[in-house]
């Protein structure tokens, strides 16, 4: 016999980490290549 | 191909493309994630737990793809020396990394109320582990080599070739062993899913490919901005001494 669960409680989870995970990884990515970029133009002003 | 081996070149193309694929790429994703959880019906046998889907069968893909796309660059810069090769490769390992830990975090909790259990070691399972623990050795190598002013990354390039080795016995683990996991669903030509779920996977799978392609042209334009503001301060450095 199956046991009873709350399917969405599951699909619910995989959906909130792999957005969150995603979204984290595109503003981790875009805020580190801001920040590179802007000292490198910081160092041709040197 | 040489011709984009300029990092000008590069960058010019890059300052475009990266926006575009970033936001075309969560557009994407976002709607077809939609379809997924609010339009696909419930499967006969998986009932609402199906739709883990939508978000598990990409993070696989691309976690396997980002290493298939490392193994290549790597072989790029042993081979042709291309100066953006190593820069590439070390860029597509991080966001391998976040895929193949968002497979195996979304594949263990389908796993709870598919199969009764959060966890088997069986080949499928074990080996996408072993992909998440190749991917950190070769981000602490990349690292490691950076930091010690090795220019040359060969070592993490023939580890990053090495390890490639772990990708076909990923695809071929549900052939070889007994496993909980199903065989693929997808073949080149065939399928076995039916059209509800396909299309919204398949949007899906492109949604996800086109935010990898963002995220490592991003990294890619960080590695090369740190670089080259490093060889900026260096020469200076120098001319001051």
């Amino acid at each position: 016999m199956r046991e009873a669960v709350d399917e969405w409680a599951f699909v619910t989870a995989a959906y909130v980490i792999g957005i969150a995970g995603t979204v984290l990884m595109i503003a981790w990515s875009w805020l580190a290549m801001r920040r590179a970029e802007k000292r490198r133009d910081r160092s041709r002003g040197l | 191909m040489h011709g984009f081996a300029n990092p000008a070149r590069f960058l010019r193309i890059a300052r475009w493309l990266t926006p575009l694929f970033l936001i075309s790429g969560v557009i994407v994703a976002a709607a077809a994630l939609a379809w997924g959880l609010f339009m696909a019906p419930p499967d006969r046998l998986m009932g609402e737990t199906v739709r883990i889907l939508f978000i598990h069968v990409p993070s696989a893909w691309l976690g396997m793809a980002g290493w298939t796309t490392l193994a290549v660059a790597s072989l790029v810069e042993l081979v042709w020396r291309h100066p953006l090769a190593g820069i590439a490769a070390r860029a597509a390992a991080a966001p391998g990394a976040v895929f193949t830990a968002l497979c195996l975090i979304t594949g263990s909790i389908w796993g709870r109320p598919a199969w009764g259990t959060w966890w088997v070691w069986d080949g499928r399972l074990t080996s996408m582990l072993v992909l998440l623990f190749l991917y950190f050795g070769y981000l602490a190598l990349a690292d490691a080599t950076r930091r010690d002013g090795g220019g040359s990354g060969r070592v993490a390039a023939i580890f990053g070739l090495v390890g490639a080795i772990n990708i076909p016995i990923i695809n071929r683990s549900v052939v070889w062993w007994n496993s909980l996991h199903q065989p693929a669903s997808i073949t080149l030509g065939k399928s076995t899913i039916d059209a509800a779920f396909l299309w919204p996977l398949l949007i899906a799978t492109i949604g996800f490919s086109l935010i990898f392609g963002g995220v490592v042209l991003a990294r890619m334009r960080a590695i090369l901005a740190v670089i080259q503001a490093e060889a900026r301060l260096r020469r200076k450095a120098m001319a001051n001494a």
